[in-house]
């Protein structure tokens, strides 16, 4: 069965490589080569969850190159398997006709590969090797509408900030190796001693923490929100963000055994519970706001594997893969459809797609933590271990977990609340969106786009607090490429593809199952952990009630708000029916990245509750996820460039001129030397010449015509020799310094042979 | 068998100097056939290496296809060549890379055989001094080159090309005199008096340390530093890359800053090997800094190739620690050293095809639009996807992206060198973050965003000649980032066998 392993992990890594390879001219057969490949990947998936095979390979001197299934591996490639197919689905259904569809499907392919050897690798070498491609690949999905430098720059800072990450798997690989785990098996961690092994623990920690985009590496996922909705949906739910999760999970044992790596993990993943919770709320972008929530859903996953919690943990995984990646389709579709992604202009999106809206909903309940659904039971059990674990954690837990509802509550209700007059014309035909809300900003051709999108110089006007400017990378500068581009499709009035949605949705649903006692002891058993204990029955219980009425409280407040809201904008959409311009374009930019509280238009219509929230100081930190990357941009970032423009000034100057100094000594001694080389030297010669035509002449003078012949032959003899003593003279002074090298050789041989 | 490809190119070289008025398209084609040739002797000489080096492979001073021929015997210096792990990697990476640059410049008609000669000279000169077991011969392969690669920026140069030229010339040279002290002093310290390396090897001279070892060390330290270049020694390198053409630039980088890191590992390495272990710590700090520097100067550059030149000494900071931390290395040790020792040779065959084929793009790019001012140039990958598509492969592999050679250089540099000098290799990995910045921004503006081309820009994709050359490099760095044992079969044994030496 080891075949069936390799294949499955080389199977979407040579698909993705020949798509790429054969780039526009594999463009028509992209789709399907992708989804062929999706298909056979789960098929390949189940196999190996059912047989559990290994394999080695050697790689490095005495450091193989394994891949292996136990039962979290297998957990972990089903997920992985069955979210990729049914993103690619999706997205093949979604993609325009005229994008470059082969890269797209190619990098999904590779990304898709190198996650499913990330999550089967055995050890660190193969494990990093995957884990930075799957980076490297996300760079490229990110930025995949690279005319827009804005979206690439957003995809750079995706890439560098989990790079900085993946240092800690460098650092790991090498206390590995000098703590005695010389293979670099991830199972040989918990076993080392000293030092070493802390240094291991803490860079696998730090890389986990990075990918995962816990605190303090929050900010890049907001940034990842600049791809296309389906790499939105596969980075966020069952890959790249959760791989860091997986990875805690995975090296579980060797955070216990350091004593202090599990209590760090667990508090920075119940404090990016709660904190991104906030952050989640304080969003008025629905790709944001998921993107917040996700940071939050995967901090369950990094609290259970910092409070010993493997079955919880896994679960939660599986579960917010399921129910995340259905969020962001969702977007996907109603952003192609509806052309927004704020949550106003998404006002009523659920009732204009029901089969969206419901898929939505079950999606939205899941992440609510809402019964019956699976993060409903993942986080019971997840809860359960860190109460044993610490009250605390439990208490803040359930705090996130209400968060959690609070989010969900926001997101439904914007979707489900009666669409505002204009949005429903809006969404109805390509030239109504000539005309402009206000909130949103359609129809641009595509010519126009570049000069009426915000350049990121233009973005922080009102008084926001401005990203640097020679970073145009703010990904929330909203974008509105995605729209267009889908949009040109002409996919108008078509149904999203719904049978991905509602496979999903079951699953999101369907995993609440594993909270009834037999199936989660099936589950424990299949994760090799049957002594975890699950949540006693009051806990479900408390952890069931703060999700539900927090998420009808909520819901009410929202629901009331967003009444409000509606009405005054109802009768202003009547009465303005003059176009608002250019403004659109600026409001959107700032109105939908959910940090500027004072812009006007967009919060005209806005949830009051939540302006309100945004106006105060906390709300408009958490709108900014939590400054974070102000903080590194001006912490790092900034000194980081200023450091390399003076070094490189030093070095233009001051060792050059060192070196120039230096170099121009030599000349002037070279100078000298020429010069005493002219004058002395060959004066000498010259004379000698000139002595001999002396002579030459007296002898003439004294002798008879007889001699006079021979006399002539020694004076030209003279002459050549003078001529010959002059040609090394050439004024190059490299050549100099090279007769002086062979001099000085000479010498140097002379005198090794008289010694 | 190695002679004839060491000294076929050379041969060549006299052959089109001797035909009289010849055309230049032939020329050309002669140039690229016996690159071509020569290539083949090599994949040759390596895929006969295993049964020519038999069971020894990976002991002291096993070498294949070895030559011993009297050459000036009153100074104990003879004509002996051979191969080993370290050196064939070397021999073949040489090779290839002249046969992409033999390809690039089929169109150059800028006194073509002139060009094409100076080519093959240099070539028999760089497989010459990668095969050459006696110092002396090693000393006039390693000055040839300069000689060499002073004619090409010279006379093929564009800017201020005569300048940057004998700047070059003048700093390797003085290192190259600096060389030739440390060799002369361990001709005098060996017992019999002898230049011979396999001897040298066998007997190390100086072996109890003290101040005449590391004069000697640092004698050849300084001169193989310069041309390394590590920093301070690096100022030399990037007005000589700006300067030259392209194909000089690939030379330079690629094989002939080898030649100071191989050094290392030829000359420094196994016969001060007491020296070596009492002054590690200085070429780890050298190292670092080199590493760290060339990351943040390449970081604020402006100009493409001025940058991926920064890179190179970024790129040769990773081999002067990973070869420094081996110094440091005790018995138990032995693995940890070897693995980057092994890292520090693949990182020697990784930089010369990455930067070999960066510097061929980097040229493609001038040709085009004149300049290699980054800001001059946007949004490239619209209309020359291939040369986007390529530059984004090799800057990825130059940044250590797994899935390409650098990635198993650096991948061992790092995991090699922890063992022993925590503090330094951990902040040492700072240098494969900052090179990513620096390519993606790089990338970022040449590539994506808005169309800017300079005026008169001719906008077509890569030819087929420069496809033809440049991609090879880029999927050999592949083929060595996915499949690496064929290359580590080969270079394990040898790496092992030098720390064997070192540490003992």
């Amino acid at each position: 069965m080891t075949a069936a392993l390799w294949t499955l992990v080389a199977l979407p890594a040579l698909t993705g490589a020949a798509l790429l390879v054969g780039g526009r001219r594999a463009d028509a057969v992209a789709a399907p080569c992708a989804v062929a490949s999706a298909v056979v990947g789960l098929a390949l998936g189940v196999v190996v969850a059912a047989t559990r095979p290994a394999a080695a390979v050697p790689a490095l001197a005495g450091i193989p190159a394994g891949l292996a299934v136990d039962g979290l591996s297998a957990v972990m490639v089903v997920s992985v398997t069955a979210v990729v197919l049914a993103v690619v689905l999706f997205a093949a259904g979604e993609l325009g006709p005229d994008e470059a569809r082969a890269r797209f499907f190619g990098f999904m392919s590779l990304f898709a590969a190198a996650m499913l050897v990330t999550v089967t690798a055995t050890g660190l070498l193969v494990l990093l090797a995957a884990w930075e491609v799957m980076g490297a690949v996300s760079y490229a999905l990110i930025g995949y509408w690279w005319r827009e430098s804005g979206r690439v720059g957003s995809a750079g800072t995706a890439f560098l900030t989990t790079r900085a990450g993946d240092l800690g798997l460098y650092l790991a690989a090498g206390a590995a190796l000098a703590g005695g785990a010389g293979a670099l098996q991830l199972s040989g961690l918990a076993g080392m001693e000293g030092p070493w092994r802390d240094a291991a623990v803490a860079g696998v920690v730090l890389a986990a923490l990075g990918k995962s985009a816990q605190l303090p590496f929050s900010f890049w996922l907001s940034h990842a929100m600049a791809g296309p909705s389906p790499v939105s949906a596969l980075l966020h739910s069952a890959t790249m963000v959760a791989a860091g999760g997986y990875l805690l999970v995975r090296v579980e044992p060797a955070l216990a055994a350091t004593g202090w790596a599990g209590p760090l993990v667990a508090w920075a993943g119940v404090a990016t519970a709660v904190l991104l919770g906030v952050v989640a709320l304080a969003q008025s972008d629905l790709k944001q706001l998921l993107a917040a929530s996700t940071c939050a859903q995967i901090g369950f996953v990094v609290l259970g594997a910092g409070a010993g919690g493997v079955a919880g943990a896994s679960l939660q995984f599986t579960a917010h893969a399921a129910a995340k990646s259905l969020l962001f389709l969702c977007a996907g579709a109603w952003l192609v459809t509806l052309g927004a992604r704020d949550l106003e202009g998404l006002r009523g999106a659920a009732r204009r797609h029901p089969v969206v809206g419901i898929a939505f909903t079950a999606g939205a309940l899941a992440v609510a933590g809402v019964p019956p659904t699976g993060i409903w039971a993942a986080k019971d059990v997840v809860l359960a271990s860190a109460l044993r674990s610490s009250p605390a954690l439990y208490v803040l837990g359930l705090v996130a977990a209400a968060l959690a509802a609070g989010y969900a509550a926001k997101a439904l209700v914007a979707v489900w609340a009666p669409p505002l007059p204009r949005s429903r014309r809006r969404s109805e035909g390509h030239e109504e969106h000539e005309g402009h809300d206000g909130d949103v900003h359609r129809g641009a051709p595509m010519a126009g786009r570049a000069t009426e999108e915000p350049s990121p110089g233009q973005v922080p006007s009102s008084g926001r607090v401005s990203s640097s400017p020679q970073e145009p990378s703010s990904a929330q500068v909203s974008f509105p490429a995605e729209e267009q581009s889908s949009a040109r499709a002409s996919r108008w009035g078509r149904p999203p593809l719904s049978g991905p949605l509602l496979a999903l949705a079951v699953g999101a649903v369907g995993l609440g199952v594993l909270a009834l006692p037999g199936a989660a002891q099936w589950w424990r058993t299949l994760l090799d952990v049957p002594g975890e204990h699950g949540p006693a029955g009051w806990e479900m219980a408390v952890s069931a009630l703060v999700s539900v009425t927090v998420l009808l409280g909520a819901g009410l407040v929202f629901a009331r708000s967003s009444a409000r809201a509606g009405a005054p904008a109802r009768g202003e959409a009547e009465r303005s029916a003059e176009p608002v311009g250019g403004e659109g374009a600026r409001t959107r930019g700032e109105d939908g990245n959910g940090r500027d509280a004072s812009s006007g238009a967009g919060l005209r219509q806005g949830a009051h509750a939540v302006s309100a929230l945004r106006a105060h100081p906390v709300g408009r930190w958490a709108g900014d996820w939590l400054g974070l990357e102000r903080l590194v941009r001006g912490v790092v970032v900034r000194p980081a460039m200023a450091l390399a423009r003076a070094l490189a000034a030093v070095d233009d100057r001051v060792i050059a001129v060192g070196a120039r100094t230096g170099a121009e000594s030599v000349l002037t001694t070279a100078r000298g030397l020429s010069s005493f080389d002219d004058r002395v030297v060959a004066g000498a010669v010259r004379a000698g010449a000139r002595l001999g035509l002396a002579a030459a002449d007296t002898i003439r003078d004294r002798v008879e015509a007889a001699a006079d012949r021979s006399v002539g032959a020694v004076a030209s003899a003279a002459r050549t020799a003078a001529a010959w003593a002059l040609r090394p003279q050439t004024g190059l002074l490299h050549q100099y310094y090279a007769q002086a090298v062979v001099a000085i050789l000479v010498l140097a041989t002379v005198f090794v042979l008289m010694r | 068998m190695l002679s004839v490809a060491v000294f076929l190119p050379l041969l060549a070289g006299l052959v089109l100097l001797a035909l009289p008025r010849p055309r230049e398209s032939l020329v050309a084609w002669t140039w690229v056939t016996v690159a071509a040739l020569d290539l083949a002797l090599v994949i040759a000489l390596w895929a006969r290496y295993p049964a020519a080096a038999g069971r020894e492979s990976g002991a002291v001073g096993a070498f294949a296809y070895e030559t011993h021929l009297r050459w000036i015997p009153s100074v104990g210096a003879g004509y002996h060549i051979g191969v080993d792990g370290l050196s064939l990697p070397l021999l073949a990476m040489t090779a290839v890379l002249f046969l992409a640059c033999a390809v690039y410049s089929l169109r150059q008609r800028r006194r073509t055989r002139a060009h094409a000669v100076l080519f093959l000279f240099l070539q028999t000169v760089s497989l010459g001094l990668f095969s050459a077991l006696d110092l002396l011969l090693f000393f006039v392969f390693f000055d040839l080159s300069i000689v060499g690669m002073y004619f090409v920026i010279a006379g093929w140069g564009h800017g201020r090309a005569a300048r940057s030229a004998l700047q070059f010339f003048l700093y390797t040279f003085l290192g190259s005199l600096a060389l030739l002290l440390g060799f002369l002093g361990l001709y005098l310290a060996a017992d019999p008096h002898t230049f011979d390396i396999v001897e040298l090897t066998r007997r190390p001279p100086l072996e109890d340390g003290g101040p005449a070892a590391g004069l000697v060390l640092l004698a050849i330290g300084l001169g193989l530093a310069i041309k390394t270049p590590t920093v301070p020694f690096h100022t030399w390198l990037p007005p000589a890359h700006t300067d030259a053409p392209a194909v000089g630039s690939a030379i330079l980088a690629g094989v002939l800053l080898k030649m100071g890191t191989y050094g290392f590992v030829r000359v420094a390495m196994p016969i001060l090997p007491g020296a070596w272990r009492e002054y590690a710590m200085v070429l780890v700090v050298v190292g670092v800094v080199s590493v760290l520097y060339g990351a943040l100067v390449a970081l604020a550059q402006t100009d493409f190739k001025r940058m991926v030149a920064y890179t190179s000494v970024n790129h040769m900071g990773y081999i002067v620690l990973g070869l420094g931390a081996a110094g440091l290395a005790t018995a138990d040790g032995a693995r940890a050293a070897a693995l980057a020792v092994t890292g520090s040779v693949t990182q020697m065959v990784s930089h010369g095809l990455l930067t070999g084929a960066l510097f061929l793009l980097a040229g493609t790019l001038h040709d085009r639009g004149g300049t290699y001012r980054m800001a001059s140039y946007g949004g490239l990958a619209g209309t020359m996807p291939l040369l986007a598509a390529l530059t984004s492969v090799a800057a990825f592999g130059s940044l250590g992206l797994p899935g390409l050679s650098g990635f198993i250089a650096e991948f061992q540099i790092f995991t090699g060198s922890l063992s022993f000098v925590p503090v330094p290799a951990a902040i040492a990995f700072l240098g494969i973050l900052i090179t990513a910045a620096l390519y993606l921004r790089a990338l970022q503006q040449l590539f994506t965003g808005d169309r800017r081309i300079p005026e008169h820009a001719r906008t077509d994709d890569l030819s087929a000649r420069e496809l033809v050359s440049i991609t090879p490099l880029v999927v050999l760095s592949v083929v060595i980032g996915v499949f690496p044992r064929f290359l580590l079969d080969l270079v394990e044994p040898a790496s092992r066998a030098l720390v064997a030496l070192v540490i003992r």
